[in-house]
């Protein structure tokens, strides 16, 4: 019997490699299935099931929050999600990562303040080391 | 000669401070097999959707996505990876220096450079940095990276690149080459560098069916590549943080090992020098009477 080989990977660990003799996946336009010898076809998944169909006649469940999938004749990858992705939820994220650089920028000021300070600081220390060392001299 | 009572203070404070670097060095070590751990993890996903990217640029859409087409450079932006923490020797200087020599090569060109940043050092650094625009933060991703942490701030990036605002962008993060050595590297995300796949047997002439269409398809997957590479960035950082803090904390501890041995002795003479003066000072004493 054909099978087609199965990688479903997500981007914190491997979750699935193996032969199977039959895929079915959540995509957004509906539910595949995936024969051997499929065309290829790129698409998106939905949060929902993949089964793997193994050629001993076993199925497996496997829960994806979402994702892509590519379909090769003789591979299927399933590239899942680990973050729920929305695209308001991307925005917003977008949106706080933006904020914090202007904060940091706006602190700015007193880093410069403290930095100052230290340099000063240093400078001081340096200056006692110097003198330190002269006095020894003339003993 | 100091007293004898201050070398021992002494001495007691840097047998505390020994204890502090040592206990520091075995927690380092123990999460730096961990980091290994997740890195190790994170490698089939990448080599996967890079699979997938190599099908694409040999598919032939009748639609080119912006990410994989070169355009002249007018302005780059970096992703800056680095710690959160300090005392993981020279790492995050390292690294910046290598960002900095990158930067400077653009500069001189006369390329706009722009910086994603990521972890707590590379703000404080960046931020004293007048000529180079900070767009996204983020910071205290703790020892775990998460995908989700991540998004934002690259999406900022991508919508730029979109946008025509940035031209090319690049990830800079340091490389686990072995326990003792972390190499700092830049390496390019955009446009998706031409990778030639190994599969010739792939017809020239051929392309997916795509649902719903190429256009949004595409953009979901390369936007998931990017997020992969900068994710697997991170954890390949938080790696090697672990091992240059175990390395740094180990010669932390030789050193405090070799102060005390000095001090010691220094203490021991000094006890000794007294121990004869009060003997000079009793027989001394019993000779006038």
């Amino acid at each position: 019997m054909a099978t087609i080989h199965v990688d479903i990977v997500s981007a914190e660990g491997e979750i699935f490699s193996g032969e199977a003799s039959m895929v079915f996946a959540p995509a957004v336009m509906g539910e595949i299935g995936i024969a051997p010898r499929h065309a290829p076809l790129l698409t998106t998944l939905k949060p929902g099931e993949v089964r793997v169909q193994t050629p001993a006649g076993e199925e497996q469940f496997f829960y994806v929050s979402g994702g892509a999938i590519e379909i090769q004749p003789h591979v299927v990858t399933v590239l899942a999600d680990t973050a729920l992705r929305a695209r308001d939820l991307d925005e917003a994220a977008a949106l706080s990562a933006k904020q914090r650089a202007e904060e940091a920028l706006r602190n700015r000021g007193d880093v410069i303040d403290s930095a100052k300070a230290q340099a000063e600081l240093v400078r001081a220390t340096a200056q006692l080391k110097m003198l330190d060392k002269l006095r020894k001299i003339k003993q | 000669m100091p007293g004898i009572k201050e070398i021992r203070i002494k001495i007691a404070s840097f047998k505390s401070t020994q204890k502090i670097t040592k206990a520091m060095k075995m927690v380092a070590a123990s999460k730096m097999r961990r980091a290994q751990e997740r890195m190790s993890a994170t490698r089939p996903y990448s080599e996967k959707i890079r699979r997938v990217i190599g099908h694409l640029r040999h598919a032939n859409p009748d639609f080119k996505h912006p990410f994989l087409v070169e355009r002249p450079a007018k302005s780059v932006g970096f992703i800056i990876i680095s710690t959160d923490r300090g005392l993981c020797g020279g790492l995050n200087v390292n690294l910046f220096k290598t960002t900095l020599a990158a930067i400077r090569d653009w500069q001189k060109q006369g390329v706009d450079v722009s910086v994603c940043l990521i972890g707590a050092k590379a703000v404080n650094f960046f931020r004293r940095l007048s000529n180079v625009k900070t767009l996204a933060t983020v910071t205290h991703l703790g020892d775990r990276p998460h995908v989700a942490d991540l998004i934002g701030t690259v999406k900022v990036m991508l919508d730029l690149y979109r946008e025509g605002k940035l031209d090319r962008l690049f990830v800079v993060n340091n490389v686990l080459v072995n326990t003792m050595t972390q190499k700092p590297t830049v390496r390019q995300l955009l446009p998706v560098a031409g990778e030639e796949s190994e599969d010739n047997k792939l017809q020239k002439l051929w392309d997916y069916i795509y649902e719903p269409s190429a256009a949004e398809l595409l953009d979901g997957v390369l936007m998931r590549y990017i997020e992969s590479q900068v994710y697997q960035g991170a954890v390949e950082n938080v790696a090697c943080e672990m091992a240059a803090r175990m390395v740094a904390m180990q010669s932390a501890t030789d050193n405090a090992g070799k102060l005390i041995e000095e001090l010691q002795l220094i203490y021991n003479k000094a006890r000794q020098a007294s121990i004869t003066k009060e003997i000079s000072e009793i027989v001394g004493g019993a000779a006038a009477v």
